[in-house]
């Protein structure tokens, strides 16, 4: 449990915070890099869990995270190639593939149920911090408004994603 | 085929036609995970078109089961109301999108 907490506590506080640190805004090609590198984070998670998850709710959540990211984000790189912007990466962006390529491996060695424990809390912690970095941090940000509207509707989709995840976590107690 | 048998074909699909002319189709869409009208009145034989002008799928399923349309990414899905009653309705993908069809015997 602390182990959990304390990553996502490290996760809202890099996405929103230090990685932020000094005023610095991020610009929108950086956003639009934040927010893809995220999609694609929980995409990987999906797919491992999809190959590794044996109750059927996490399996279906795992569908739908899959589904829905992956609609984001083909909606970010049609947006970046309308606006002629090229997404630019960044230390928020390093850090979270960081961070979730060691979650990876950290959850490729559990099976069964502590497995989908896992992969569920971790979902749970990791929407919490990236709705509230888009709230705090990128939205905010983000000067044009076709991108703005773009995380606008990324954040209310993922806070869904949040509430499923608390849900199948409840039922997995 | 015989002549004759044109004219009752005919009839049919006149009568066909002016029959479902009278029911009417009631659009609803969904944008931007909002179900717009969230509230819709509609009488029993009318056609029920949602249009899912997202680029997420989304479905329209009752409650209590009577009906589960599969909406994908900016299409369209119909289901004509058999039935007369009140049908809570939500997408199972994004249970925050919630509407209520209202039907008139």
């Amino acid at each position: 449990m602390f182990i959990r907490l304390s990553a996502a506590i490290a996760a809202i506080s890099l996405l929103s915070g230090a990685a932020f640190a000094q005023g610095a805004k991020p610009t929108d090609p950086q956003i639009a890099h934040i927010a893809y590198t995220a999609g694609q984070i929980d995409i990987a998670a999906a797919k491992q869990a999809l190959s590794k998850a044996s109750n059927k709710d996490v399996k279906t959540f795992a569908q739908d995270m899959v589904r829905d990211h992956e609609a984001v984000n083909k909606q970010a790189l049609d947006l970046v190639k309308k606006l002629n912007v090229t997404p630019q990466d960044n230390d928020t962006s390093k850090t979270l593939s960081k961070n979730a390529a060691d979650k990876l491996a950290e959850l490729a060695k559990l099976n069964g149920a502590a497995f989908d424990k896992a992969y569920i809390a971790n979902e749970v912690a990791y929407h919490k911090a990236v709705d509230s970095a888009l709230e705090t941090t990128l939205i905010p940000s983000a000067n044009n408004a076709e991108l703005k509207s773009l995380l606008q509707t990324g954040l209310k989709i993922f806070q869904g994603h949040e509430q499923h995840a608390e849900h199948v976590a409840s039922e997995l107690k | 085929m015989k002549p004759g048998r044109i004219l009752p074909i005919a009839a049919a699909l006149v009568l066909g036609a002016s029959v479902s002319a009278q029911a009417a189709t009631i659009q609803i869409s969904m944008e931007n995970l909002e179900i717009m009208p969230a509230q819709v009145s509609a009488k029993v034989g009318d056609t029920i078109e949602w249009s899912n002008k997202d680029v997420f799928a989304h479905t329209a399923t009752a409650r209590d089961g009577d009906f589960d349309v599969m909406l994908p990414p900016k299409k369209t899905g119909t289901l004509v109301v058999k039935k007369a009653g009140t049908f809570e309705y939500y997408c199972r993908f994004h249970p925050n999108m919630k509407a209520t069809l209202t039907v008139a015997p």
